[in-house]
Formats: structure tokens, sequence, C-alpha cells
């Protein structure tokens, strides 16, 4: 049986190459458009909630270090630049530049998981979590200090906890979408070195490329709404 | 291969720095000036959108992409602000 060789022929059940990579790149995009459907009914709870209970959010954001965050967003925003740049070597046929980019973007993702890590053990430690914990006695003193500081009459701890969970499902499944995305990019790390792909034939590269952005454009929006607001 | 847009390298790096650009301004805004009220939010959420719109257009080449993958991705901003102005409407006039 004769196996397609996808650099320079399409599949049986394809007219052309250019009607396969279009197909494929279409499912990417609606991909893409059920991805910002999900992460939109988030940020309409976290709207929603915010106008509840603001001064919840604003201690919620002061206990979070804006630094990490911005560090963050511009790692994330890197390693968009550097996907960019693995497509555009994989569309002039330089299977191997696109090799190397590909590992300066996923070093990027992990570097970015590590810093999410030392976030998130830090507010663990201190019983910033969603549940049945609650902060240790010296952490809510520096809450205490911030609502004073701030004049938040209305602050409840209670709904400090509900921003706690709009936080941790927010960046948590942003962050097993990171994590994902560093699969997806191995794979095309073992792909490229194969030589799997060409000029006319690199839809894979350029699927992942779609999904990396869609990740830093949700990380965009989340981290002026967390760290900064 | 007719119909694949290829980015030049310099159109890359010059979105990437904008974006950079537009993160300082980001943090700068939302640090040292006060607009008062929720001004301040919605000022963060237009930045963003800049940006959001940069990674759209350029990054992710919807510029220049085919027609069908434009209106997919203007129909799902349309129920997104569906989603929102419903959902909001309700918290206010509830």
């Amino acid at each position: 049986m004769h196996k397609v060789d996808r650099r320079v022929e399409h599949s049986h059940h394809f007219t052309s190459m250019i009607q396969e990579h279009e197909a494929g790149k279409q499912g990417t995009w609606m991909f893409m458009a059920t991805e910002v459907m999900m992460f939109g009914a988030l940020f309409c709870g976290y709207f929603m909630y915010r106008f509840l209970y603001p001064d919840a959010y604003v201690v919620g954001g002061e206990l979070l270090n804006w630094k990490l965050g911005a560090a963050n967003t511009v790692v994330l925003l890197l390693s968009s630049f550097t996907m960019a740049l693995a497509v555009r070597e994989t569309q002039l046929g330089n299977n191997k530049k696109a090799f190397n980019m590909i590992i300066i973007t996923t070093l990027c993702a992990a570097f970015f998981m590590v810093v999410k890590y030392f976030e998130y053990t830090g507010k663990i430690d201190v019983g910033l979590f969603p549940g049945k914990w609650a902060p240790t006695a010296e952490y809510m003193d520096k809450i205490n200090a911030i609502v004073a500081d701030k004049g938040l009459e209305n602050f409840n701890i209670e709904n400090l906890r509900l921003f706690l969970v709009v936080y941790f499902v927010m960046t948590g499944l942003h962050g097993i979408h990171i994590l994902v995305g560093i699969g997806l990019m191995f794979w095309l790390m073992k792909r490229l070195k194969n030589n799997e792909f060409s000029k006319d034939y690199y839809t894979a590269v350029e699927g992942v490329g779609l999904y990396w952005h869609i990740v830093d454009l949700i990380w965009i929006y989340l981290f002026p709404l967390m760290y900064l607001m | 291969m007719s119909g694949h847009h290829i980015m030049p390298f310099a159109t890359n790096l010059k979105v990437f720095i904008s974006l950079l650009v537009l993160t300082v301004l980001t943090v700068y805004t939302a640090k040292y000036v006060d607009l008062g009220g929720n001004w301040n939010l919605v000022l963060a959420m237009f930045i963003a959108s800049i940006k959001g719109s940069l990674v759209l257009l350029w990054f992710m080449h919807l510029k220049g992409d085919s027609k069908t993958n434009q209106v997919v991705i203007g129909s799902t901003v349309i129920f997104l602000a569906l989603l929102f102005g419903i959902s909001i409407a309700d918290l206010f006039y509830r």
C-alpha cells in the first residue's frame, strides 16, 4: 500500500495540498473559538463577582506578587514571538531552525510553570487556598493591614475565599494549557527532527502555533485582572 | 505554494516589541495612575484588547487569512459580547 509522503502530496481524501492544509487550519480555528468561549465564561464570572465584592478583589490583587506576574507575561510574550518564528522557519523549509525556535518556546513555557509553582506554594503555605483552609494568624495581620490601609469597609474574609477560587481556577486552567502546550511542542520537536515538514506541509506547526498564541492571549487578560487591579 | 502567508522577521519583531511596550504601559497605568472608580479596570482591559488584537491579527495571521476563519473568530467575539452583556445586565437590573 502506498504511504503518503505529506511533504509533497496530499492525503487521498483531499483534492489538493492547499485544501488539506486549509481544512486542518479551519478545524484548529474552530477549536480556538471553543477555548475562547470556555475562558470567556470564567472571565464573565470574574467580573460578576468583582462587581458584587470589589473589596475582596482589591485585597486579593495586593496579596499576589505583580513582579512575578509581569515576569511571566514577558516570558510568555517572548515564547509567542519564538513560536511565530518557528512557524515562519517551517514555512521556509528550515526544519532545523524551526526546531531551535521550538526549544526556546518550550524553555519559556517551563520557566512560566516554575514561577507558577513558587507562587502557588507560597499561597498554599500561608493557608490561602479555596475550601476549608484559612489564612494563618500572622498572614491575617497582613490582610488586615491592607484592609486598613485601603479603607475597605466592606471587606469580608469569606469573599477573599471567593477571589481565591476565581484565581486558582482561572490560572490553574491556564497552567494546564501551558503543560499541554509543552507536550505538543515535544511532539513537534520529534517531527521536526525527522524532517517531516516542508514548504508545502507544515499544518501541525501552524496549528500548535495558533494554540500557543491563544494561551498567551488569555494570559494577556489574566495578568492585569489578577495582579494589578 | 500560493495562499500561504509568510510573515517577515521584521514584522514579527515589531509586534513583539509593541507587546512589550504595552505591557510596561499596563503596569505603569495600573500602579501609578489613579483614574478613580472602575476606570483603571476599563483602561487595563482596553490595553489588553490592543495586545490581543496584535496577537490575533499578526502572530496568528488572521489578517490575510481565509474569510471563513475570520468569521469563526468574529462570531466568537459576538457570542462573548452576548454572554457578558446579558449576564451583567441580569446582575444590575434584576
